[in-house]
C-alpha cells in the first residue's frame, strides 16, 4: 500500500508540474532548468539521512559524497539561478 | 521530533517548491519565487538535520565542502558557460542519488522487493545522470570533441547494456546474486550515460541538457520513494516535468523527434554532404555605413542574435547600437528563436547580462509576424534558424524547422563572416535576396563599426 501511495503522490506531483512549468516563458528557460536543478538537490534530505544512521566505513564513504554533490546541487543552483534572475531587469525610459 | 510533524513540515517545503515555480511565469516575479524554493529547501534540510543529528563528521564535512564548492562555481561561472554548469550540476544531483540508494541498500542489504526495485532504479537513473551529464558538460566546454562520434558496433551495443540492465533488475527481484548485481547496474548505468552521450553532436547538447534534467528529477523522486519521503518525490516529479516539457521544446524547434536526436549522431555526416557548397549567385555586400544609414532611418528594427554572438562576446556592443538607435526614435525589438543558444533560453540570459531590458526579448510565436511590418532585421550570428528554406524548399535536409521570417522584412542585413553555410552545413538562400544585404565580418567588429557610423549619422 506504501508503495501505491507513493505512485499516486509522484503521479499527482508531476501533473502540478506540468502546469505550472508550461506557464514558464522562454525567455527564462534556462533560470527555469537551473532552478529546478537546484529543488532536484532534495536528494540532500535522503543524504542526509542515510548519512546520520551510516553504520559502516563503506556507508560513510557514500554517505559523504551523496551530502557534498547533493550540497554543490543546492547551494550551486540556487545562487546561480539568482544571479541570473537578478540580471533580468525591465528598464524604465 | 515526531514523524507526522516532520512529514508535514516537508510537505511545507515541497508547496514552496511549487509557489517558487509559479513565480517563474513571469521575470518581474521570478527572483522572488527562486528564493521562495531555496527557502523550502532551507526549512527540509533544517527539520532533517533536527532529526538525525548533525554529529557525523559525514554530514558536517559534505555540507561545508558542497556548499564551498557549489557557492564558488555559481559566482565565477561565465553567462556563456552557463550550459556547461547546469550539466554539472545534473550530473552531481544524479551522483547523489545513486549515493544515497546505495548506502540505503548496505544498511538493509535484504529489503522487500518493492524497495530492491526502487533502490536498483535509483541506481541505473542517477547513473545514467552522472556519466552521461558529465559527458555533455565535457562536449560543451571542449574538453570532448563535439562532433558526433559514431562507431560500428554503437547499434549493437546500446541494446546490449538495456538487455543486460533489465536481466540483472528482474535478477534482483527473484533474490539471486546478491549486493553483486546492484553494484554490476551502477556500473552498467554509468556505462550507458557514457555511450548514449558519446554519439550526440554538441548542436544537439540544448536536447541532452534538458533531457538529463529530467532524468536529475527522476533519479531524486526514485531517491525519495527508496527512503519512502514524499517530499523527495513531489520535488522530483516537478523537475522531470519541468525538464521533459523542456526536451520536447527543443526537439521541436529543431523539427526533430527525441529519438532522431538520440540515436541519428546528427551533424557528422550531413555536413559533409553538403558542406561547401555554395552558389554563385550574387550577394549585395554593404558596408556598416549603408547599413546605418538603412537602421538609423528605419521605424522599427528586429534584431536576430544567434549564438556566434555569444562566441563574439559582442552582446555589448549590440546593446550599445540598439541604445543608439532608441535614442534616434528607432523602435528595437530582439526575435529569440528557442535555440537561438546553447541551452534552452540561453540567449535571454546572455542579453539580459549585457543589460537588455526583458520586455524587449520575444519568443519566436510572438514576433514572427510582425516582420512584414518591420523595416530592418538585423541577423547577427544566427543562419540555420532563418533560413527560409526551411519554410519554402521541401528538398532541404532543415525543411520544416520552425524559423525567423526575416526575409519578410523590408530590408534584412545579416553580419557574418563569409557565405559558407552554417552548422548543420546548409546553404541560405536569404544570403541572395534582392533585399538582403550582408555585412561581413567578425560579429564584435562589425557591430562596433555599425556604432560608430551610426553615432555619426
Amino acid at each position: 500500500m506504501e508503495l501505491v501511495i507513493s505512485i499516486t503522490v509522484f503521479v499527482l506531483a508531476a501533473f502540478v508540474g506540468f502546469e505550472v512549468i508550461t506557464k514558464v516563458p522562454p525567455t527564462l528557460h534556462t533560470p527555469l532548468m537551473s532552478g529546478s536543478n537546484a529543488i532536484s538537490g532534495v536528494t540532500i534530505i535522503g543524504a542526509l539521512i542515510v548519512a546520520g544512521k551510516a553504520d559502516s566505513t563503506l556507508g560513510e564513504v557514500l554517505a559523504f559524497v551523496a551530502v557534498t554533490m547533493a550540497m554543490i546541487n543546492v547551494i550551486g543552483g540556487f545562487l546561480v539561478t539568482d544571479r541570473m534572475l537578478e540580471m533580468f531587469k525591465k528598464k524604465e525610459r | 521530533m515526531s514523524q507526522e510533524l516532520s512529514a508535514l513540515i516537508y510537505l511545507v517545503a515541497a508547496a514552496l517548491f511549487i509557489f517558487g515555480l509559479k513565480r517563474l511565469s513571469s521575470p518581474a516575479t521570478a527572483r522572488s519565487g527562486n528564493q521562495l524554493a531555496a527557502a523550502g529547501m532551507a526549512i527540509a534540510i533544517i527539520v532533517t538535520l533536527t532529526n538525525s543529528g548533525i554529529s557525523a563528521w559525514t554530514i558536517i564535512a559534505g555540507i561545508i565542502v558542497g556548499s564551498g564548492v557549489g557557492a564558488y562555481l555559481a559566482r565565477t561561472v561565465e553567462m556563456t558557460g552557463m550550459p556547461e554548469l547546469v550539466a554539472a550540476f545534473n550530473g552531481f544531483g544524479g551522483g547523489a542519488s545513486v549515493m544515497v540508494a546505495s548506502a540505503e541498500y548496505l544498511q538493509n542489504p535484504d529489503p522487500a522487493v518493492q524497495t530492491i526495485v526502487t533502490i536498483a532504479l535509483s541506481v541505473v537513473i542517477g547513473a545514467i545522470t552522472f556519466s552521461g551529464s558529465f559527458m555533455a558538460w565535457g562536449k560543451l566546454n571542449g574538453k570532448l570533441p563535439g562532433q558526433p562520434f559514431g562507431y560500428p558496433a554503437q547499434k549493437l551495443i546500446d541494446p546490449l547494456i538495456v538487455a543486460t540492465i533489465v536481466f540483472l533488475g528482474v535478477m534482483l527481484v527473484l533474490d539471486v546474486g546478491g549486493s553483486f548485481v546492484l553494484w554490476t547496474l551502477l556500473v552498467l548505468g554509468l556505462v550507458l550515460g557514457v555511450t548514449r552521450v558519446i554519439p550526440i553532436g554538441g548542436a544537439d547538447m540544448p536536447v541532452v541538457i534538458s533531457l538529463l534534467n529530467a532524468f536529475s528529477g527522476v533519479a531524486a523522486s526514485m531517491a525519495g520513494f527508496v527512503i519512502n519521503e514524499n517530499a523527495l518525490i513531489i520535488s522530483g516529479a516537478l523537475v522531470g516535468a519541468s525538464g521533459l516539457i523542456l526536451t520536447n521544446i527543443m526537439v521541436k524547434a529543431m523539427n526533430r523527434s527525441i529519438a532522431n536526436v538520440l540515436f541519428a549522431a546528427f551533424g557528422g555526416a550531413d555536413s559533409t554532404g553538403q558542406g561547401g557548397t555554395t552558389s554563385d549567385k550574387p550577394v549585395k555586400a554593404a558596408s556598416a555605413e549603408d547599413v546605418a544609414i538603412t537602421m538609423g532611418y528605419a521605424r522599427s528594427v528586429i534584431v536576430v542574435p544567434g549564438y556566434g554572438l555569444a562566441v563574439a562576446q559582442a552582446q555589448h556592443v549590440l546593446r550599445e547600437l540598439a541604445d543608439l538607435l532608441e535614442a534616434k526614435g528607432v523602435d528595437v525589438r530582439y526575435a529569440i528563436h528557442p535555440v537561438a543558444g546553447r541551452m534552452p533560453g540561453h540567449m535571454n540570459v546572455l542579453l539580459a547580462e549585457a543589460d537588455v531590458s526583458y520586455d524587449k526579448l520575444f519568443a519566436l510565436e510572438d514576433i514572427n509576424g510582425d516582420f512584414p511590418r518591420t523595416d530592418v532585421a538585423l541577423i547577427v550570428g544566427a543562419n540555420d534558424v532563418v533560413n527560409p528554406a526551411a519554410r519554402d524548399d521541401e528538398t532541404s535536409p532543415i525543411f520544416g524547422m520552425p524559423i525567423l521570417d526575416v526575409d519578410f522584412a523590408t530590408t534584412s542585413v545579416v553580419i557574418k563572416r563569409s557565405l559558407s553555410p552554417g552548422f548543420a552545413g546548409i546553404d541560405n538562400p536569404l544570403f541572395y535576396n534582392e533585399n538582403n544585404l550582408m555585412l561581413f565580418g567578425d560579429a564584435k567588429a562589425a557591430m562596433q563599426e555599425l556604432v560608430k557610423a551610426v553615432a555619426e549619422l
